[in-house]
């Protein structure tokens, strides 16, 4: 595209020329949701830039509150009942004769004084509280949030790369590689999910990189299926016969003919499947199988939540769940703006 | 007065910009009346808001459509009854019939379904008694062996029995208008002859009316009483059939009258709308004569073409689509192909370019077998044979540009040095079929059918071909742009000696161009000749029959009429 328009002796007409990305943008800037939706996801990969570079939420594993500190708006919790052994009324005994330990509390002193000890006051409350470990858990879901969503966007991406050039190629040259391609397809899709991603996360071991090839590898079905049934359509289409008249090879009528003009099919499915892996990050971790232990990711949150719940300590959860469901909800509704907006209604402008 | 249309006006809602929502207006102002038990016929080219006119009657137009005005239908005003009212008015008294049968019929009820249900709801017939009716309809349409097809669905059946089937759900409840929207557009021309004769017979029989849309004048002159010309929403003439044909008030319908090409006359350029208002005559003459003794370029000797369909397990069932096609193609010549469709001519255009791999056979090419080419023998090749498709919406890449498009074959065939010199060939090669310079940087949907025909055309050309295979070029488009497209081929022709191999099911457009006619039926060719004589004394009964399916205009006093 890029070719034509830099030349200048042609750059007389071009004022009046809408390409079609540029129709799209102007078909997305009028749906007003899409917009809102849009910023939404625009401020969350802010934030996830934001917590990779380390300006946000760096310190999220430090302490920094009393464990399950309650949120700001709900003050300190209430001081626990801790006189349940009643205090000795009597005289202290000296024990120093019969401590073998007596003589050397004096080196330890001398010792200890070489260390300087500071009591870090443990904060009563957070702005939205802590959890066991007195850990802020809006850092924490901060944190959380680039972990997750880095793992969908990647895993999205391996998953829509691996889809649509398998469908491209099964799509177009069909008969014995459709066949074979069918076939891997099938198998795939005939061993339970779960259970796919089990035996793929016991190849790969944990780690945010291993849940990415495992959402990646696992996922590329649907997307398959739906660019090939594309590259199917396409390829008997007149212009890729013109193309082919004019002595276009195979790879340029799949990759430069066909695939601009399904590209909103790939670019809608990317952008479903983010949401869709971004929830499957969750189960996997929820289940152990997710990102390392020392790492925290929204699924994580979720499965301590579990335990803390029992307890009365909501917080976490809520914090998590808040994340989660505006980032996928706006991220779902953006979805959906573009895709009304990237369809080639190009009818209604002829 | 059945219908009266009464300065009616349509305009869209297109969406809002910077907050004034645009109105882009399609029908400025239209009347004309229908009286009782006659035929008014719409005509115009595309985006002349002929079909806005026709569908705003029942107001089945999309929701964004304003209507203004009055439509008066037996005196009551259509514009303002409720949508009730109007849903039984629809189907009861005026009924429509759509261009395309294939789409317009649901695919997934039988025809019994689709003609009981106007019965059973309009009339309250009971299902026995629709029956009954239904195969009396089928039977009234021409359609042979009712009973056995009231159980059929739509898709074992051709096209032309399908339009038949919607003439008859359309008649279903003896309506008192029929509106036609491009009713035989979609169909061949013995079946456009046929379908024709049914509906001047129905009309007839009925005792309705008929409002028929078409942008064909020839056809319009053949069954109607009253013509409305129309272009760019607005009424350009209306007057009796007699009068438009012999004595045409408006420069605009002269213009269409003349830009269609004949069989009987002999022209060698056609009359182009713009042309004829501007008040230009054509340059007359036969045009530049040809070398008889012009090198044969191309020649074909038993080409055959089969598809294999599976059966069983393991069967395969052959459909022979070309049988045994010969021909020789001189330089600089025209070889016309016409059939109906299914008659296996654009199977044998495209194996020509082995876009279909051939079953057998050979094609020459200056003496060597095109079809026994390697691949990189072939690549050389392509550059001398090129083909334009159908339908130009379909032809173009949506996503490139038209730079991008008409470079693309000289870079792929290494013609040029550089970018800038390819650029400069596409410019001049966008002059040379009318366009300028602004539209190398446009995409395709901002062209019209007829311009992008021409940057097909264009695209071809950039690879100085010796052969274009034409595949039904200028069938989809108007009158005046087929006329537009077919004289920029004549001219291309005698400038770069070009040799056609034109593939038409419009005897009219093939008797102009070409110097040979190849007819074929069922994958034969039955008949094969040079076009005058071939259209003087058609030796086939095949031949004669397509030439007398041609709609030829107004011929004093209504042939079909005449025949039916």
């Amino acid at each position: 595209m890029s070719a034509v328009l830099s030349t200048p002796n042609s750059a007389v007409g071009s004022q009046r020329s809408q390409g079609v990305w540029a129709a799209s943008w102007r078909r997305l800037r009028t749906n007003k949701l899409g917009m809102f939706c849009m910023a939404i996801v625009a401020f969350f990969l802010v934030l996830v830039a934001l917590s990779g570079s380390g300006l946000v939420a760096k310190d999220w594993q430090k302490e920094v509150g009393v464990p399950n500190a309650q949120p700001n708006f709900m003050g300190p919790a209430p001081a626990e009942a801790t006189g349940v052994i009643a205090q000795p009324k009597g005289p202290n005994v000296d024990l120093s004769d019969i401590d073998p330990l007596a003589p050397k509390y004096k080196e330890w002193d001398e010792r200890a004084k070489a260390y300087k000890t500071e009591a870090t006051v443990k904060a009563e409350t957070l702005p939205f509280g802590a959890d066991r470990l007195g850990r802020d858990v809006l850092s924490k879901a901060v944190k959380g949030a680039e972990v997750s969503i880095l793992v969908g966007v990647l895993a999205a991406v391996v998953a829509t790369l691996i889809g649509t050039v398998l469908g491209a190629v099964s799509g177009f040259f069909g008969g014995k590689v459709g066949d074979f391609l069918e076939w891997v397809y099938n198998v795939f899709n005939a061993i339970p999910y779960i259970l796919l991603v089990f035996a793929f996360a016991a190849i790969f071991g944990r780690g945010v990189l291993s849940v990415v090839l495992i959402l990646g590898l696992t996922g590329w079905t649907g997307i398959y299926r739906l660019i090939r049934a594309e590259f199917m359509k396409h390829s008997v289409r007149e212009y890729v016969r013109s193309a082919e008249a004019i002595g276009a090879s195979r790879m340029s009528r799949m990759f430069k003919h066909i695939l601009p003009n399904v590209s909103h099919v790939a670019l809608v499915q990317l952008s479903l499947h983010v949401v869709s892996f971004i929830k499957s990050e969750v189960i996997l971790s929820y289940l152990g199988l997710g990102v390392g232990v020392d790492q925290v990711s929204w699924g994580t949150m979720l499965s301590e939540s579990q335990s803390e719940l029992i307890l009365g300590y909501w917080w976490q959860l809520v914090a998590v769940t808040g994340f989660m469901a505006v980032f996928v909800t706006a991220f779902a509704l953006f979805t959906d703006a573009l895709r009304d907006a990237l369809d080639p209604k190009l009818r209604g402008l002829e | 007065m059945l219908l009266s249309i009464q300065d009616l006006k349509v305009a869209f809602r297109m969406g809002k910009v910077q907050g004034q929502m645009q109105r882009a207006l399609a029908v400025k102002g239209v009347s004309f009346d229908i009286p009782e038990n006659s035929t008014v016929a719409l005509v115009g080219e595309s985006g002349s808001g002929k079909s806005v006119t026709a569908m705003s009657i029942l107001n089945l137009l999309p929701d964004n459509a304003e209507r203004e005005g009055k439509i008066l239908f037996q005196g009551k005003d259509l514009l303002k009854t409720s949508l009730p009212e109007l849903q039984g008015i629809r189907g009861r008294d005026i009924a429509c019939v759509f261009q395309d049968p294939m789409t317009s019929l649901n695919p997934v009820f039988t025809v019994a379904d689709q003609i009981m249900e106007p019965l059973m709801k309009h009339m309250g017939m009971s299902r026995r008694q629709a029956l009954t009716r239904a195969e009396e309809l089928l039977n009234e349409v021409g359609i042979p062996e009712p009973k056995r097809r009231l159980s059929s669905y739509p898709h074992e059946m051709s096209g032309g029995q399908q339009q038949r089937v919607m003439i008859a759900v359309a008649l279903a409840c003896s309506p008192k208008l029929l509106i036609a929207d491009e009713p035989t557009t979609a169909l061949d021309v013995t079946i456009q002859r046929q379908v024709m004769e049914l509906m001047a017979r129905l009309k007839d029989t009925h005792k309705m009316s008929m409002l028929f849309i078409s942008h064909d004048l020839g056809v319009v002159g053949e069954i109607s009483d009253q013509v409305v010309v129309m272009r760019h929403g607005e009424i350009r003439e209306k007057a009796p059939v007699a009068e438009i044909f012999h004595n045409p008030q408006d420069a605009y319908t002269k213009a269409l009258l003349a830009c269609r090409p004949s069989l009987t006359e002999n022209p060698a350029r056609l009359m182009v709308i713009d042309d004829h208002i501007a008040g230009r005559t054509v340059h007359e003459g036969a045009g530049k004569a040809k070398d008889p003794d012009a090198p044969v370029i191309l020649e074909a000797r038993g080409l055959k073409k089969s598809f294999f369909f599976k059966q069983g397990l393991f069967g395969k069932k052959e459909f022979q689509a070309v049988k045994d096609v010969n021909f020789k193609l001189r330089k600089g010549y025209t070889l016309g192909v016409v059939g109906e469709s299914g008659s296996g001519k654009t199977t044998m255009g495209l194996t020509l370019l082995r876009l279909h791999e051939p079953s057998g056979g050979e094609v020459l090419f200056e003496g060597k077998d095109l079809l026994k080419m390697g691949p990189t023998d072939w690549q050389k090749m392509r550059r001398r044979i090129q083909v334009v498709f159908q339908n130009p919406y379909a032809s173009l890449n949506p996503r490139f540009t038209i730079g991008q498009t008409l470079v693309e074959p000289m870079e792929i065939h290494g013609i040029g040095a550089s970018h800038q010199e390819r650029l400069a060939t596409a410019s001049a090669l966008l002059k040379k079929v009318g366009l300028d310079d602004s539209a190398l940087n446009k995409y395709p949907h901002e062209f019209s059918g007829g311009q992008r025909q021409r940057i097909a055309i264009a695209r071809c050309l950039t690879l100085n071909p010796e052969v274009l295979v034409l595949d039904e070029s200028v069938s989809a488009l108007d009158v005046s742009v087929q006329a537009q497209v077919l004289n920029l081929l004549k001219d291309l022709q005698d400038e770069f000696g070009l040799s056609y191999i034109f593939i038409s099911h419009d005897l009219a457009v093939v008797k102009f161009i070409s110097d040979e006619v190849l007819v074929m039926q069922n994958g034969d060719v039955v008949e094969q000749s040079e076009t005058q004589s071939l259209l003087a004394a058609p030796k086939q009964e095949y031949t004669r029959r397509l030439l007398g399916a041609v709609p030829r205009g107004y011929q004093g006093g209504h042939a079909v009429a005449a025949a039916a």
